[in-house]
């Protein structure tokens, strides 16, 4: 009884895997359909295997460039939101002053604020900028950079400073008193022991960042500038009726992700733990 | 010297932070409220004209604006619930003694690193092409049709598409609470011969209760807020029928140009969300206290 019982339990869960995922098994198996194929049956395994459409897709989509673009913007934001988020928690954290309380409070408590309610607002400051000063915010990638280190940096911070509060001083203090200065006891001795949190914080980025369709939308009109999310909301307003071709574009926009996934599963999995329980 | 020395370090270490954090969201936000005030086509050398809370009264007599709220708060209870109960089918799943539940949890947790733009298409196709083939060849077509275009099912669309998007990511907390119930404490009502559901009913789902709170507030907080599914699945249609709260407040400012109106809804919106997660922290916040 115990073992069928087992065995029946482990195929039934192995079914349930199948149906979760067969949208993405729908969505590859019609990339390599033509139309004909494609509606005489939508769940058959294709005939042939082509890489046509997926051809057509890239160059249509501008795929390498938008992939480019997406890294880039990912992992320079990334970079950025880890090394400053880290150095301000930490120093909020070691300074007991009614300042640090208040530059965190004000960091949690924007927290709340969702996209929507700054969007139009920061457009009009970003515009304001651009045409008063040297530095263009709109339409490069050095703007969009910019404002996810403003909004990435508040969850940042707020998982160092937990992580930083559970770390006693005295190594910190050792270390000035063999004269290091804040800066080195910073790099030196506290930044490797944030591993985790950094892993957290380059976790939830990553997934963010990568994914972000309403912020690229806003800032980015050039076409060469588009990111992943863009490109493909574009490639569909022109394609949607081609639905073989579709499939393939979006194909295309997963592996990247599926990829990322398979490597760094471990990782993923406790990144998202952390940051949900928080 | 050395007070300013420390003083020193406090601004190189912080500055640059605080400095790109109050330019990108906290001076928007400022500027925000500000401009819910006015009347204005965002057009800069156009005339901004102060109508006080003339934006905020004309609210409550606009329908459409009405009708979208209304949605969200109905479509986040839906997909709240179902989120969760799929959630915590699946953690129960993949928390058994089976061979495959580390591939079981990799394939359930998938969908949510797939962003809600690319998810949103791939379900369009599935709804407009795959369902309606379904449906002819089996004869269900009660069912299997192209839920997209039809009024009533359109919302119910989005909420297969979140479900399957979230259920993976809720999972993962439902997982870490039920590996917390300590083994002993099941097995000694095994012993005394409870069944499963008796164990459930009894030990786990009241030893759950942080985890439910957690998960269903987050749940709760990210549906609310739920924009480019919406977007990338319906598009708002049919007739604005799935126009949901974050759509409408970017439509009333990008495509109707209506900048004061729209940003007043923007600050409406953020009302909500500040309400609903502020809410979800007192509970996360209690939990601690009796952990």
């Amino acid at each position: 009884m115990g073992k069928t019982k087992k065995i029946i339990i482990e195929i039934l869960a192995v079914i349930v895997g199948i149906i979760y995922l067969s949208p993405v098994y729908i969505m590859v198996v019609n990339a390599f359909k033509n139309r004909a194929e494609m509606y005489e049956s939508v769940l058959s395994l294709p005939s042939t295997i082509s890489f046509e459409y997926f051809r057509t897709a890239m160059s249509k989509m501008s795929y390498l460039n938008a992939f480019m673009n997406s890294l880039f913007v990912t992992v320079i934001s990334i970079g950025i939101i880890v090394v400053l988020s880290s150095m301000t928690a930490w120093m909020l954290v070691r300074t007991k002053h009614v300042i640090s309380k208040v530059i965190f409070f004000t960091f949690i408590a924007t927290m709340l604020i969702p996209f929507q309610a700054v969007m139009m607002p920061l457009m009009q400051v970003m515009g304001f900028v651009t045409n008063n000063t040297f530095l263009s915010m709109l339409n490069t990638r050095f703007g969009l950079i910019y404002m996810y280190v403003g909004f990435g940096s508040s969850m940042a911070v707020f998982l160092f400073h937990g992580f930083i509060k559970s770390i006693p001083t005295s190594l910190e203090e050792a270390a000035t008193i063999d004269g290091c200065n804040k800066w080195k006891t910073f790099w030196k001795i506290i930044f490797p022991v944030l591993k985790p949190t950094t892993v957290t914080v380059i976790i939830l980025d990553l997934i963010w960042i990568w994914n972000d369709f309403l912020l690229p939308s806003l800032v980015l009109s050039d076409k060469g500038l588009r990111t992943i999310p863009l490109s493909t909301f574009y490639f569909f307003g022109e394609f949607t009726i081609q639905w073989n071709l579709a499939m393939a574009g979006l194909v295309l926009t997963i592996i990247p992700v599926i990829i990322f996934y398979m490597l760094a599963q471990k990782h993923i999995i406790k990144g998202v733990t952390a940051g949900a329980i928080k | 010297m050395k007070k300013s020395n420390k003083k020193m370090w406090f601004a190189i270490f912080t500055f640059p932070t605080i400095f790109i954090f109050l330019t990108v969201v906290v001076i928007p936000f400022i500027m925000g409220i500000f401009y819910s005030f006015f009347e204005w086509d965002g057009i800069v050398l156009h005339e901004k004209k102060f109508v006080g809370f003339g934006n905020y009264i004309k609210m409550f007599s606009d329908t459409r604006l009405g009708d979208s709220i209304w949605l969200t708060i109905i479509y986040t209870l839906i997909a709240g619930l179902i989120i969760n109960v799929l959630g915590l089918a699946l953690a129960l799943l993949v928390t058994q003694k089976l061979r495959v539940k580390n591939t079981l949890r990799t394939m359930f947790f998938m969908p949510n690193l797939i962003g809600g733009l690319i998810l949103g298409f791939i379900w369009r196709f599935i709804f407009m092409e795959v369902f309606k083939q379904i449906g002819e060849v089996t004869g269900f077509d009660a069912v299997f049709f192209n839920w997209v275009l039809d009024e009533r099912f359109a919302l119910l669309a989005i909420v297969v598409v979140s479900t399957w998007q979230m259920a993976g990511y809720i999972m993962i907390i439902y997982i870490t609470g039920i590996q917390s119930i300590p083994g002993e404490l099941l097995e000694a009502a095994k012993v005394d011969g409870a069944g499963y559901f008796q164990r459930l009913k009894a030990i786990m789902f009241p030893l759950l209760a942080p985890a439910f709170t957690i998960s269903l507030f987050l749940s709760l907080s990210n549906s609310f807020k739920i924009y480019d599914v919406n977007l990338s699945l319906t598009q708002g249609g049919p007739f604005n029928s799935t126009e949901m709260f974050a759509m409408n407040v970017y439509n009333e400012i990008f495509s109707y140009k209506n900048f004061g109106y729209g940003q007043s809804k923007a600050v409406v919106f953020f009302f909500f969300v500040a309400l609903i997660t502020l809410v979800q922290v007192y509970f996360s916040k209690k939990r601690e206290v009796e952990m």
